[in-house]
């Protein structure tokens, strides 16, 4: 796989600090176990929070819970890696594990546009954030947008094109939150996205307005 | 107190931080390889007291904060055999394992625990024996990053790191467009990059 496009080290900083939203975190994950670049920034940004823990002046440890910790390592069970990984393949394994090894394909798919369907994946009521798959037919226009929120894309398989470049398989839109953009997908194959945003997304010009309430994204 | 002195007294934190870890990690290995209690409760020792610093500073009640400082030790105790000493500190390690337990108190409900995740996730890529050598001084590289960053970078990092706020917030606090906050991260680790790949 070929990554041109990375994730902003501002939001690999808040994904290793534990402050990102749980859909975003899910995207980051994501693109993290494909990325050898980020997962070395996401190593490095670690350190930051290893440092900070070192500076902090220590607060005394009741006797009571020294003990009880001391004697509960008797009875915890070693931790152990997962049994087998899910074959490498068509979804990072962050993604195989919640979707439990079902295909993209095989997917129960919801038909909200002609040429765009979405599959929503559940997050915790902790969450302020949305995290879904859209495929897009081959060839369609994404109506043209601006997000009113954030929005993470990881591209899963087919490719777009904007005007920040061709993203492919493996490449991630982690854009600001004023950035405009109108992907286009390329005309051989669907493209399917793993999306995290924050509010619903608003679509700008007045047509896509219309077609919102429509698609429900 | 005079820049020197205080470039001194940083310095010499940061050995003594180097020092620890040189130690945290002999008893972390002794701890998967040998199930060593003594090693554990050493570390215990050793870690417990900041870690409850650290959750008392997100927000946790003392008690709360030994709760949770009883589960993440227990946790260093069961994932002993994953912590891989070239990917960093073992402060880094507990801190990781600590922000993780937290987020999944959080989000009790989850699918999917982020801990496991996380596990999942972590290939350790090929490491060179220079690398690894680098590595063992980054704890310092750190710490000298975190000195000569603006103090306006390092204090959105502190409120990440420390005190547990998302960008959002951050903003909101410090009465900053979001844009500005998520800067000010991109030059603080441009510039801790730059500190851990130039040599010394
Ligand atoms: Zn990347």
């Amino acid at each position: 796989m070929n990554i041109d496009h990375h994730l902003d080290a501002a939001t690999i900083i808040a994904y290793t600090a534990g402050t990102l939203d749980e859909a975003f975190s899910f995207v980051a994950a994501s693109h993290l176990s494909w990325c050898p670049t980020c997962r070395e920034t996401a190593r490095q940004a670690a350190l930051i929070g290893g440092e900070f823990l070192g500076e902090l002046e220590g607060t005394k440890i009741s006797e009571g819970c020294r003990n009880q910790t001391l004697s509960m390592i008797d009875t915890a069970t070693l931790h152990r890696f997962p049994n087998s990984p899910p074959a490498r393949g068509e979804v990072p394994n962050p993604l195989a594990r919640l979707l439990g090894g079902v295909a993209l394909a095989d997917l129960k798919w919801k038909r909200k546009a002609p040429g765009l369907a979405l599959f929503d994946l559940p997050l915790s009521a902790a969450s302020h954030g949305r995290l879904f798959l859209m495929r897009i037919a081959p060839g369609k226009a994404m109506p043209e947008h601006g997000h009113g929120g954030e929005e993470i894309t990881l591209i899963l398989s087919g490719a777009y094109n904007d005007k920040f470049g061709r993203f492919a398989k493996g490449d991630v839109a982690d854009l600001d939150e004023d950035v405009e953009h109108q992907p286009i997908v390329e005309k051989d194959f669907a493209c399917v996205c793993l999306v995290a945003t924050e509010a619903p997304t608003r679509f700008k010009s007045w047509p896509a307005r219309l077609i919102q309430p429509l698609i429900g994204i | 107190m005079p820049a020197l002195a205080s470039d001194m007294l940083n310095k010499e934190k940061s050995l003594d931080r180097q020092r620890e870890d040189q130690i945290a990690r002999r008893l972390i290995l002794n701890i998967a390889k040998n199930l060593d209690k003594q090693a554990f409760s050493t570390l215990f020792d050793l870690q417990a007291p900041r870690l409850k610093s650290f959750m008392m500073r997100r927000g946790a009640s003392p008690e709360q904060a030994e709760d949770l400082v009883q589960e993440a030790m227990i946790s260093v105790w069961t994932k002993a055999g994953l912590y891989n000493p070239d990917k960093g500190s073992v402060l880094t390690w507990v801190f990781t394992i600590a922000k993780n337990l937290r987020i999944d108190r959080i989000r009790k409900e989850a699918s999917m625990p982020l801990t496991e995740l996380i596990d999942y996730d972590a290939p350790s890529d090929e490491l060179g024996n220079d690398e690894m050598l680098m590595r063992r001084q980054e704890s310092q590289q750190v710490a000298r990053a975190l000195t000569e960053i603006p103090s306006e970078q390092k204090q959105v990092l502190m409120l990440s790191f420390v005190e547990d706020m998302p960008q959002m917030e951050i903003a909101r606090r410090l009465g900053l467009p979001l844009g500005t906050v998520k800067s000010r991260m991109r030059l603080a680790y441009i510039r801790l990059r730059k500190t851990l790949e130039s040599p010394n």
